[in-house]
């Protein structure tokens, strides 16, 4: 998995709630083939003729290829499609500010190199004000954002989760460590739980 | 200390702590579909990992195939690549696979407890976020993403941080004519879409209490869209009856062996949770959405909201709805019931009392996709399959269809649909589609009128 430790460059602000990840990809969109980049949150960038929508900020030059998107809350509710994450990397999006997540997408993100970081809606706002002010800076060894203003805000993350992304951590191989423990939770289970385990040959 | 029914499943299942509030839990029940298996799949293949537990392990297709009356043969262009691909890896690594035309087939949260294969007490996951239906026979249910899927192939467990606690008590009785689909829908407008949260939500009180599992399956299928991916209702003698007779639950003595322990599983007198909420049942009218987000639910008899945010002037827009007009009477052109939220018999049985001798309505489109091979089965044994056809509507093969629209059927853009499923998002049933969700009652009601309306008038 690709490491996240810090970006610089654009916040777009797409402040709307609970952006799910249905707008942010079609399920029919993947199974094509092709640029996901195309189709990453094309609800709201483009109008249904296909023209952009001037009304999203994705599409102001200044945001092309923004590295930051500031978003509202419940953002990746909805489906669990682990490509919404690869969706919104395919249009350059490294990191996701907003007020909360969809836990499944929140989740998701972390095993993609995605950093998503929780903010109350006020400082997300804050933050929005200034997108057209020049570049940000996102730092994850350090838990801060840097607005143009200069002035940092600081940001908690799960601390298991902020290894994994500095690390690039491989979660499968993490665990396999732990394959002994997992054996003889089984061996016990068995005992304990004999009906998870004695599943019958069922003809239907 | 006095714990939460959702706390002492997760507990019962933790193999190892990793820290800072995470667990290593054991998996007992990991289920596969056409659109998430096969790259969780693939990703083992390559990594020439073995699948720790097959046995524990089911696929379906669902998600991509056609829906279309004789597809089995052929499941659509679209589909017949993920679903061959599922069907040759669980093949070629031990996974039973129940394929079209078979009973076992069908979307994989309908047939899931439908076969027995969810228990109370289980941890059961699978690449999609309406996993959480499940959690209505007592099982800790969630959805996960794909990679978290390949971690379970390859390891039977999952790396979780543990979750917050809500319970939403529905106290007092469903009016006449009111369903489980209209309580979830009033629930999640008056607490919010993001109201679940980094929850777990148990569903209690007497409406749940009374509720047979096909009514708590829809409860907790849209657990998911109050926000959390964790839904349940604790198991009882309902449960446990409805367990009775299924291909992979255990038989006779051994179940009532398993059922002596289940009946130990509920949430502690005392128990804490971190957020508690009382729904009253009895105020509850059949609802529809107007908006793009499930919380935009309303009365069917109310008018569409004025809207309070940018949010709602949007979905208006995109809904093409004026505020304080009355929702009913608003013409539509699709009816779709189906979907992991309402297609059950008990859902289909239901649409078919209302849609016996009557007619849809002209220029209306009207699909019935049951949930599964065995509900479709079942249902035209009772015969619903005719008084469908009869009244216009298509019976189709079983599947997720027009729910996500991931298999090539879509309702037109701009064109309005009553849908009985979950999810109204912008684009869900195709691009510019427009969706009402309501039960299946409602769901008639409009394909026979034309219009949205209340099904208690009809």
């Amino acid at each position: 998995m690709q490491p996240f430790t810090r970006v610089t460059g654009a916040a777009a602000p797409l402040l709307l709630p609970n952006v799910d990840t249905d707008v942010i990809i079609r399920m029919d969109s993947l199974l094509g083939g092709g640029d996901l980049g195309r189709f990453a949150l094309a609800a709201l960038r483009f109008r249904p003729d296909g023209a952009p929508n001037p009304g999203c900020a994705l599409n102001e030059p200044r945001f092309a290829g923004a590295p930051i998107l500031l978003a509202g809350p419940n953002f990746g509710c909805g489906s669990s499609r682990e490509v919404a994450v690869t969706a919104l990397q395919a249009i350059g999006i490294r990191c996701v500010i907003a007020p909360s997540f969809g836990d499944i997408f929140h989740a998701n993100c972390f095993r993609n190199g995605m950093l998503p970081i929780e903010l109350p809606l006020e400082a997300v706002e804050r933050l929005a004000a200034q997108a057209r002010e020049g570049d940000f800076t996102v730092d994850l060894e350090t838990q801060r954002v840097v607005p143009p203003s200069g002035v940092a805000v600081p940001f908690a993350i799960d601390g298991l989760q902020r290894e994994a992304l500095l690390e690039g951590l491989d979660e499968i191989g993490l665990t396999l460590r732990f394959a002994d423990e997992i054996a003889a939770w089984q061996v016990a289970d068995r005992a304990a739980r004999p009906w998870v385990w004695r599943i019958p040959k069922a003809e239907l | 200390m006095a714990r939460t029914l959702v706390e002492k499943l997760w507990e019962a299942h933790v193999v190892r702590e990793l820290g800072d509030g995470w667990d290593l839990l054991h998996v007992d029940r990991h289920l596969l579909h056409d659109l998430s298996g096969p790259p969780a799949l693939g990703e083992l293949h390559r990594r020439r990992l073995e699948i720790r537990n097959p046995e524990l392990t089911f696929a379906v297709s669902d998600h991509a195939i056609s829906s279309a009356p004789g597809r089995n043969a052929a499941p659509g262009e679209l589909g017949a690549r993920l679903h061959g691909a599922l069907k040759s890896r669980a093949a070629a690594t031990g996974i039973r696979f129940f394929d079209l035309g078979e009973p076992g087939q069908g979307i994989v949260h309908v047939t899931g407890p439908e076969l027995g294969l969810v228990l109370p007490g289980l941890t059961l996951i699978c690449g999609d976020s309406h996993t959480c239906t499940n959690g209505a026979l007592g099982a800790l249910a969630f959805g996960v993403g794909t990679s978290e899927s390949a971690h379970a192939l390859a390891t039977q467990t999952v790396r979780q941080r543990r979750l917050k606690q809500l319970r939403v008590r529905c106290d007092g009785a469903l009016a006449r004519g009111v369903t489980a689909k209209d309580l979830i829908l009033h629930t999640i407008a008056a607490l919010g879409a993001a109201a679940g949260a980094g929850h777990a939500v148990e569903f209690a009180g007497a409406a749940i209490r009374t509720m047979p599992i096909e009514g708590r399956l829809t409860i907790c299928n849209l657990a998911v869209e109050l926000g959390a991916k964790v839904g349940i209702v604790a198991p009882d003698d309902t449960t446990f009856a409805y367990l009775r007779g299924r291909p992979f639950a255990p038989p006779g003595a051994e179940l009532d062996a398993a059922c002596a322990r289940w009946r130990e599983l509920r949430s502690d007198e005392s128990a804490t949770f971190d957020r508690d909420e009382r729904i009253d049942a009895s105020q509850v009218a059949p609802m529809i959405t107007w908006g793009t987000s499930p919380e935009h639910a309303v009365p069917i008899d109310a008018a569409i909201p004025t809207p309070a945010s940018d949010a709602h002037v949007a979905a208006l827009e995109y809904m093409g709805l004026e505020p304080g007009r009355r929702l009913a009477g608003t013409k539509i052109d699709w009816v779709f019931i189906g979907s992991c939220a309402n297609s059950r018999l008990s859902d289909l049985r239901e649409a078919a009392a209302l849609a016996r001798g009557r007619r849809v309505a002209k220029g209306v489109t009207a699909w019935v996709v049951p949930g599964s091979e065995q509900v479709k089965r079942a249902a035209q044994r009772e015969g619903l399959d005719e008084i469908f056809r009869a009244a216009g509507f298509e019976w189709r093969e079983p599947g997720c269809s027009l729910c996500v629209a991931a298999n090539g059927e879509r309702v037109p853009p701009g064109a309005r649909a009553v849908s009985t499923s979950n999810r109204n998002f912008v684009g869900r049933q195709g691009p510019g589609a427009r969706t009402h969700l309501a039960s299946p009652a409602t769901a008639v009601a409009a394909a026979v009128t034309g219009e949205l309306c209340d099904a208690r008038r009809l």
